[in-house]
């Protein structure tokens, strides 16, 4: 595995230095960026397929907040409460019948919900190993095939964990293990041996403090927008904790609590054939879950969205937009990330209007990111305009 | 790469791997045991209400809360191990940007390594010791030395250049 080239030596004789990464200082010039960007190399294909999957993840995100998560919320309270006319009726063979209807429920919301945050978490990870490129000691080739192997799986892994739920046991031969999960765990495997060899290649670097100036580190970029995400990123990343802190201080004992009484009132009133009580109970119950809900997306999305804008600041450099272009981005992105995990707790509150707001919010860092990558991909054109070296 | 840079990849690189592997850990042994016990025992309340069996069914969803309550706080800690993990490691790229003096990076640095392996293990400890003080205790002062830390990052970067 570990075919790592050293660069060559001022006399070309491949000989070694101690610090020999290509450091870019504020001064370079467009063309010294320009070489931490290489035709096509690992890097610019993991800022690539880091952008392009959040972008995916965030999409299939809002797509499944407004056609989905609702609806499916409903169906469950609608199972619980035939469970409950079950348990009036004496009737067991219906109250596992019911409870069969709502596994599958969760696991068309749990599958979907999974297919968003993996797909993205890939994205966030690409990005993550795009800062480190400099750091691993491999050769171009071997970074840029570990670069695609991680898009590959990162690509795979969510289609399979969506399949799941619709493919089952068809035409399996195991008994538990269907077509769609195989999918998922080859690709997740494809992952982790990408991440093994990343950090084979870490390894490399820090064990022999030998460098290998296959890919340049990244510029020294001093820019308003590089503070404004670096800034702003790490204090969503603070308000999410902070809530996320609160959350369990105040809410979670409180939420556990009412969890269990109401699941008793649930039982209580449908033994005593009481439905209107019972039916109440799950009305209370759905909105009890509703309101972790809500609670656990805010704090989840606010720290990826402030993850997101840490990692991005580092993709500024290669965003081929004017500064003002830039910054508005940047505001958009920033704004939407705000947006959403507001209006996402609001919506207990607001009721859908908020929900629509909140999808908004989604869609402006949406936007936001696409714009980035379309400033990315005119960098890269650009790059290979003057070198015509195509990609 | 300065010592905070080192310091804090290095540490989420340790971290990340410490809560994968206890992910693993739980998910192999634990995890389809609690998974399963939350289902039975709502099926075992609901069917013992059917069955008129009162007392059963409040038992069986005692049982789950308690279940529950485990579950809900061994995920919460290998999530938020890695988390906090992944984080450190973004921030460790990004700590030369942090317009304050060599030795206070370091300090932000190790204050946000501390209290991002003290946080979680407080959560863990709730789990092992329902409602002890010590445990909750001991997650306050994670969650406390992490705010300090991001909030002097924060600062950092909103102040320019070194």
């Amino acid at each position: 595995m570990a075919v790592w080239e050293p660069p060559p030596g001022p006399a070309g004789g491949g000989q070694r230095s101690p610090a020999s990464t290509v450091r870019v200082s504020p001064k370079d010039t467009p063309a010294n960026v320009a070489a931490t960007f290489s035709a096509m190399g690992a890097r610019r294909l993991l800022v690539f397929g880091g952008v392009a999957l959040i972008v995916g993840g965030m999409l299939f995100g809002d797509i499944f907040a407004v056609f989905v998560l609702h609806q499916n919320g409903d169906r469950t309270g609608e199972e619980l409460l035939a469970a409950a006319r079950a348990v009036m009726a004496q009737n067991a063979p219906g109250v596992n019948n019911a409870f069969g209807q709502i596994g599958n429920l969760l696991e068309d919301r749990g599958t979907k919900i999974d297919t968003h945050v993996h797909m993205t978490d890939v994205g966030y990870l690409a990005l993550l190993l795009a800062l480190i490129q400099p750091y691993v000691a491999l050769s171009a080739a071997r970074k840029k095939l570990l670069a695609k192997w991680l898009l590959i799986g990162g690509t795979l892994l969510p289609v399979g964990i969506f399949l799941i739920h619709y493919v089952g046991l068809a035409y399996s031969p195991f008994r538990v293990i269907g077509w769609a999960s195989a999918l998922a765990d080859s690709a997740g495997a494809l992952l982790i041996i990408a991440l093994i060899g990343e950090l084979w290649g870490l390894w490399n670097h820090f064990r022999s403090m030998r460098v290998g100036a296959v890919e340049a580190e990244l510029p020294d970029d001093r820019s308003r927008e590089r503070r404004t995400l670096l800034a702003g990123g790490t204090l969503l990343v603070l308000i999410g904790f902070l809530h996320g802190a609160w959350y369990a201080g105040a809410m979670l004992y409180q939420h556990e609590a009412r969890e269990t009484a109401i699941l008793d009132t649930v039982l209580d009133g449908a033994s005593a054939n009481d439905l209107t009580a019972a039916g109440r109970s799950v009305t209370d119950y759905g909105a009890l879950q509703t309101e972790k809900a809500v609670n656990i997306a805010a704090h989840s999305h606010i720290i990826e969205f402030g993850l997101l804008a840490i990692l991005l600041s580092f993709v500024q450099p290669y965003v081929f937009l004017g500064a003002e272009w830039k910054r508005r981005w940047v505001n958009l992105l920033l704004a939407g990330s705000v947006i959403l995990p507001v209006f996402v707790l609001l919506e207990l509150k607001m009721g859908l209007v908020a929900g629509g707001i909140a999808d908004l919010g989604g869609l402006m860092v949406i936007i936001a990111l696409v714009a980035m990558l379309v400033g990315v991909l005119r960098y890269s054109g650009k790059l290979e305009a003057e070198t015509g070296v195509p990609a | 790469m300065s010592a905070a840079s080192k310091l804090l990849i290095f540490g989420g690189v340790a971290l990340a791997g410490f809560g994968m592997l206890y992910g693993l850990h739980y998910a192999l042994f634990v995890e389809h045991q609690a998974l399963d016990s939350m289902g039975n025992s709502l099926a075992t309340a609901f069917t013992s209400a059917a069955a008129r069996h009162l007392p059963d069914a409040h038992a069986a969803i005692a049982a789950y809360g308690a279940t529950k309550y485990d579950y809900v706080r061994q995920v919460d800690v290998h999530s938020h191990w890695i988390g906090l993990a992944m984080l450190m490691i973004v921030l460790g790229v990004a700590m030369d940007h942090v317009a304050f003096g060599r030795r206070l990076r370091f300090w932000i640095a190790l204050n946000l390594l501390v209290g991002s392996v003290v946080f979680p293990l407080g959560v863990l400890l709730q789990s092992e010791s329902h409602g002890a003080s010590y445990a909750s205790a001991t997650a306050i002062v994670g969650v406390i030395l992490v705010t300090v830390a991001l909030a002097a990052v924060a600062a950092g970067f909103a102040r320019g250049s070194v």
